[in-house]
């Protein structure tokens, strides 16, 4: 069993690395439906893979000069606190409640990453919120140093809580959630929106981790296959994704997302968990 | 002073605390991670190998939840089995690393803005730090 859930972790790790979705999104539903694996084992398991992800595709993103550390750390306080409450849900709810959620989550996350980016402020417009907290940057365009503000401070923060309780109750980046906080509501660069999401997803992963483990809920045998298959399986997808033709795959993987999603919510629906 | 030193001092009085002081703080968050996750890895790999050496014929059970024996609980009971040497054991040490690495991330953090006298971040940091650290050392007592 362990060699099987290595390969399909490999895999996971590999096509949440291509559709940005992140490994988790697999990596739960393949443990649960495929393996009978305990959903809650499987959380704990996807979010240890979802730290090491995060933590290393942000050691590359961060030396590039897109993350905003300012953004990063002021929104941490939100996904953290999130996260905190989603884990403890988590142990309170019954599995299938869960495996209903995680279904209809990984179906939003879908649309809202297959959705058109807003265009970003630019170096104007930016709320007196957003100057107050310096959180205004720049980064490295197709002509030097683009400066851009930010706005929606209140809303962005909001919905960074949601998308750290997501990822504490289902075990997920929620990546997609803190793009759409970034992106749409505060107008931040997609560049920067996705790498300084990709840079709190470790943080936030960490503190749900955290209460996981204290519950009992991270199992070495099972977290050490995921975790080996989902690091490597990553960092061949986004390999990939630098390369061309990825269209085509994720098309492919829009459907395999879907599938699952479908799946989760109607075994958890019947009471199959 | 000459026109060298002018435009050092413009280009740091653009951005409170220094952009060479954000890179130089970009370059140590980068290099936390990455060691962070190696290591991670490498201890969870060789637990892995003991690990299956010792029980990779047996078929575990985790279609059921039983939780975790206390020892594999808690930070203090990990490490106490890591002195044992037994692959579980290593292996979850390895997971704590791992878990371990964002929030030393977030502590370095916390040390650069303080550094810089950036007391606004410097307090938003030390909120995210305690809410991780809560988050990991949280004894299980009190709690259901």
């Amino acid at each position: 069993m362990t060699l099987l859930v290595w390969l399909g972790s490999l895999a996971a790790g590999f096509l949440g690395a291509l559709t940005g979705l992140g490994g988790g999104v697999v990596i739960v539903p393949m443990l649960s439906l495929v393996f009978g694996v305990d959903i809650r084992y499987a959380i704990g398991a996807s979010l240890v893979s979802v730290i090491g992800t995060s933590s290393g595709a942000a050691a590359a993103y961060v030396k590039e000069g897109f993350t905003n550390l300012r953004i990063g750390m002021f929104l941490e306080i939100a996904t953290t606190l999130g996260a905190l409450v989603g884990a403890a849900v988590a142990t309170r709810l019954p599995a299938d409640a869960i495996a209903v959620i995680f279904g209809v989550v990984l179906l939003f996350s879908a649309y809202i990453s297959s959705r058109p980016h807003k265009t970003p402020l630019g170096p104007e417009g930016g709320s007196r919120l957003a100057a107050r907290l310096r959180l205004a940057g720049s980064y490295p365009g197709a002509h030097g140093q683009a400066g851009y503000q930010v706005r929606g401070v209140p809303g962005g923060f909001g919905l960074m809580f949601v998308a750290g309780a997501l990822s504490g109750l289902l075990g997920i980046g929620s990546g997609a959630m803190k793009v759409l906080a970034m992106d749409q509501v505060m107008r931040i660069p997609f560049k920067v929106s996705t790498t300084t999401s990709n840079f709190m997803i470790g943080v936030t992963a960490a503190a749900s981790a955290g209460v996981y483990l204290n519950r009992g809920y991270v199992d070495p045998g099972l977290a050490m296959p995921v975790m080996l298959g989902v690091l490597p399986g990553a960092l061949l997808g986004s390999r990939l994704l630098a390369g061309a033709r990825t269209r085509v795959l994720r098309t492919i993987f829009a459907v395999v997302v879907v599938f699952l999603a479908v799946e989760m919510i109607y075994n958890g629906a019947t009471g199959r968990f | 002073m000459g026109p060298q030193g002018d435009s050092e001092v413009s280009e740091v009085s653009v951005v409170p605390g220094g952009l060479e002081a954000d890179h130089r703080l970009e370059t140590v968050i980068a290099t936390l991670l990455r060691s962070g996750v190696l290591l991670a890895t490498a201890v969870v790999f060789l637990g892995a190998a003991v690990y299956v050496l010792r029980h990779g014929g047996e078929r575990p059970h985790y279609a059921e939840f039983h939780s975790e024996p206390t020892d594999l609980r808690s930070v203090s009971g990990i490490l106490t089995d890591l002195s044992g040497l037994s692959g579980r054991g290593i292996i979850q040490f390895g997971l704590l690393v791992l878990i371990a690495t964002p929030v030393l991330r977030v502590a370095a953090s916390l040390l650069a803005f303080a550094l810089k006298r950036d007391w606004l971040y410097t307090l938003l940091t030390l909120i995210v730090l305690i809410l991780l650290l809560y988050s990991i050392f949280q004894g299980l007592p009190g709690l259901p």
